[in-house]
């Protein structure tokens, strides 16, 4: 599968934003590495480098929209929602106003910059937040879409993006908010992720089938507001769930799928994710695989479910 | 400025007070001694200097006005009731169950332009409002009121910062320097040192001046008017709780509500004030 960066296509799909003059992007001097240089290479006019002030980059952003202005504002996902929560919260939430934070770096794939820079927990602070929408792509041109399609949703978003390329695997799905997207059919166990770790849980899916195991497969982009009726959907159908994500078990999308599977009373859930745990150093994908996020524990996980 | 228009915004401004005391007192909850010592900046931006139109709050060309020492709420709602934002009835209802008029200013009021309360915020969003200014080319001011307390919050520097690294020369900052905090004197609990020096450093133009005094208050506007390329901060002397002899000068009613016996003298006292003004 061909790899490609969400950063990129973000960079992308921002330049074709630009032409609306309502477009503000702000970043906080993360610009070559979120990739809104892009768009400030073609709009400098409505581009500002905030510096590295990520509180008071959320503050203008929300006094941007609070005018009229479609505002995106971006640095990595740990400084977006642990640094500026509070603005964010009051400003920006509170206020339910048109600021897309995307946020780049998230996850543990951030690699070698070690548990400081990666946001395991990002996913649960915004959700945790009235009227923000948090979005969560899996790949570089379902990302694009994202982008392109929120921007005329009214209201605040947290986008989550990764810092890795990643294989190409949604060309042909479109987004829709509130919407899984279903990418296989099985009737023994169903996976449900979100993010880029999509491509792990596809490989697990033909290891699974090698064992005869048949597994429906969901990715989840929109984490909130969630797909509700096509998890329980699943849940009712195959009884049994794995969700599999690169965030904290914690207040993530297994979090989610737990709560709304609990309140259903009926099937088994098992949530694959970082354990309560801060990250390290290291490549990537190594790290993913180091934390159990890898087709060979969704495969025993699923046997485990299944009793077999 | 005349005389006349002087003492009727002097009337205005204890009709604040008065406003501002008896809310917090129904309410039994609010913040009386900044909204006091705030009265005579919120009446003259209010009724003399704000492009506004109260009939239509969004109108576009419209000068902002953010209250980013959010708790002064009283005082907010007092004035933009009095300029016909809404009935002075709904006054009643402040900090109530199911009433408009919350604690601290969102958006939802009509004449807010910006929900305020977490300190350095609402500074900080005034600088999204006077950059979406310059953007669009509108001739649009922006005011913001900033507590002294409230610039212990790191974002007001870095709001600071970046006002003056963006030109935002339709940007005007007034702090209201009441020299108390919730805990105490605001050189006590973390010295500011010299306020207006501080601005000036970071590329402010500064003007210091006795916050109760209106034609104060408003020529020092007026001269900063300029397009300089500089943002302008207004480093307004004041006291905290002016107008009601005990609650002045001291960190004790920053946030808590007079009983009957001190809401009674308050207004005694807030009412022989009026008498005065209107005597001389």
């Amino acid at each position: 599968m061909e790899k490609e960066s969400q950063r990129e296509y973000y960079g992308k799909a921002l330049q074709e934003l630009g032409q609306d003059k309502r477009i503000v992007v702000l970043d906080a001097d993360l610009s070559s590495s979120t990739h809104t240089i892009m768009f400030a290479k073609l709009y400098p006019e409505r581009f500002f480098n905030m510096g590295i002030q990520e509180q008071n980059e959320m503050g203008v952003a929300a006094g941007l929209a609070r005018n009229g202005k479609i505002v995106f504002a971006s640095t990595f996902a740990v400084f977006a929602t642990g640094r500026a929560y509070d603005i964010i919260r009051q400003s920006i939430a509170y206020t339910n106003l048109s600021v897309k934070i995307v946020a780049t770096h998230g996850g543990i794939t951030v690699g070698e910059d070690g548990a400081t820079h990666q946001a395991l927990e990002d996913i649960g602070i915004m959700s945790g937040l009235p009227n923000m929408r948090v979005i969560v792509p899996a790949d570089a041109p379902e990302t694009k879409r994202v982008i392109k399609n929120i921007a005329y949703i009214d209201g605040p978003f947290y986008v989550r993006l990764s810092r890795e390329k990643v294989p190409t695997i949604l060309n042909d799905y479109d987004f829709e908010l509130g919407k899984g997207i279903v990418l296989k059919e099985g009737d023994d166990i169903t996976i449900i992720s979100t993010g880029i770790v999509l491509s792990i849980v596809l490989d697990a899916y033909e290891k699974l089938r090698e064992l005869n195991i048949n597994a429906s497969i969901l990715h989840m982009p929109s984490i909130k507001p969630i797909d509700r009726d096509l998890i329980l959907k699943y849940s009712r159908k195959t009884g049994k769930v794995i969700t599999v994500e690169e965030h904290n078990i914690y207040n993530g999308l297994g979090s989610r799928v737990s709560e709304i599977i609990a309140e259903d009373g009926y099937g088994k859930i098992k949530r694959i994710g970082i354990n309560d745990t801060f990250g390290e150093s290291g490549p990537g994908m190594e790290l993913l695989n180091k934390y159990g996020i890898n087709s060979e524990n969704i495969v025993e996980n699923a046997k485990n479910l299944l009793k077999l | 400025m005349n005389i006349e228009e002087i003492k009727d915004l002097k009337l205005k401004a204890n009709e604040v007070r008065r406003l501002s005391i008896e809310m917090i007192y129904r309410a039994k909850s609010g913040h009386p001694g900044g909204s006091l010592s705030a009265a005579e900046i919120l009446v003259t931006l209010y009724f003399k200097i704000l492009r506004v139109d109260p009939k239509n709050p969004e109108w576009p060309d419209r000068d902002r006005f953010i209250l980013s020492k959010g708790h002064a709420s009283a005082a907010y709602y007092s004035v933009l009731a009095m300029k016909g934002y809404f009935p002075m009835d709904e006054l009643k209802n402040f900090r109530k169950i199911n009433s408009m008029l919350q604690g601290h200013p969102t958006i939802h009021i009509p004449g807010v332009d910006m929900t305020t309360g977490s300190l350095g915020q609402g500074f900080s969003t005034s600088l999204g409002m006077a950059l979406a200014g310059k953007i669009d080319n509108k001739d649009y001011r922006v005011f913001t009121l900033l507590g002294d307390g409230e610039l212990d919050e790191g974002i007001v520097w870095e709001a600071a910062m970046s006002a003056v690294h963006n030109k935002l020369d339709n940007l005007i900052a007034i702090i209201d320097r009441n020299m108390y905090q919730l805990d105490g004197n605001t050189e006590k609990i973390l010295s500011l040192g010299n306020v207006a020096k501080k601005f000036e450093i970071f590329g402010w133009e500064v003007r210091e001046i006795d916050g109760h005094s209106i034609p104060e208050i408003y020529i020092s506007i007026m001269e900063l008017m300029n397009k300089n390329g500089k943002p302008k901060a207004i480093i307004a002397k004041t006291v905290k709780g002016k107008g009601v002899s005990f609650m002045e000068n001291t960190h004790e009613f920053h946030g808590k509500a007079p009983n009957k016996e001190e809401y009674e003298k308050a207004m005694k006292e807030l009412e022989e004030e009026r008498m005065k003004i209107l005597s001389d």
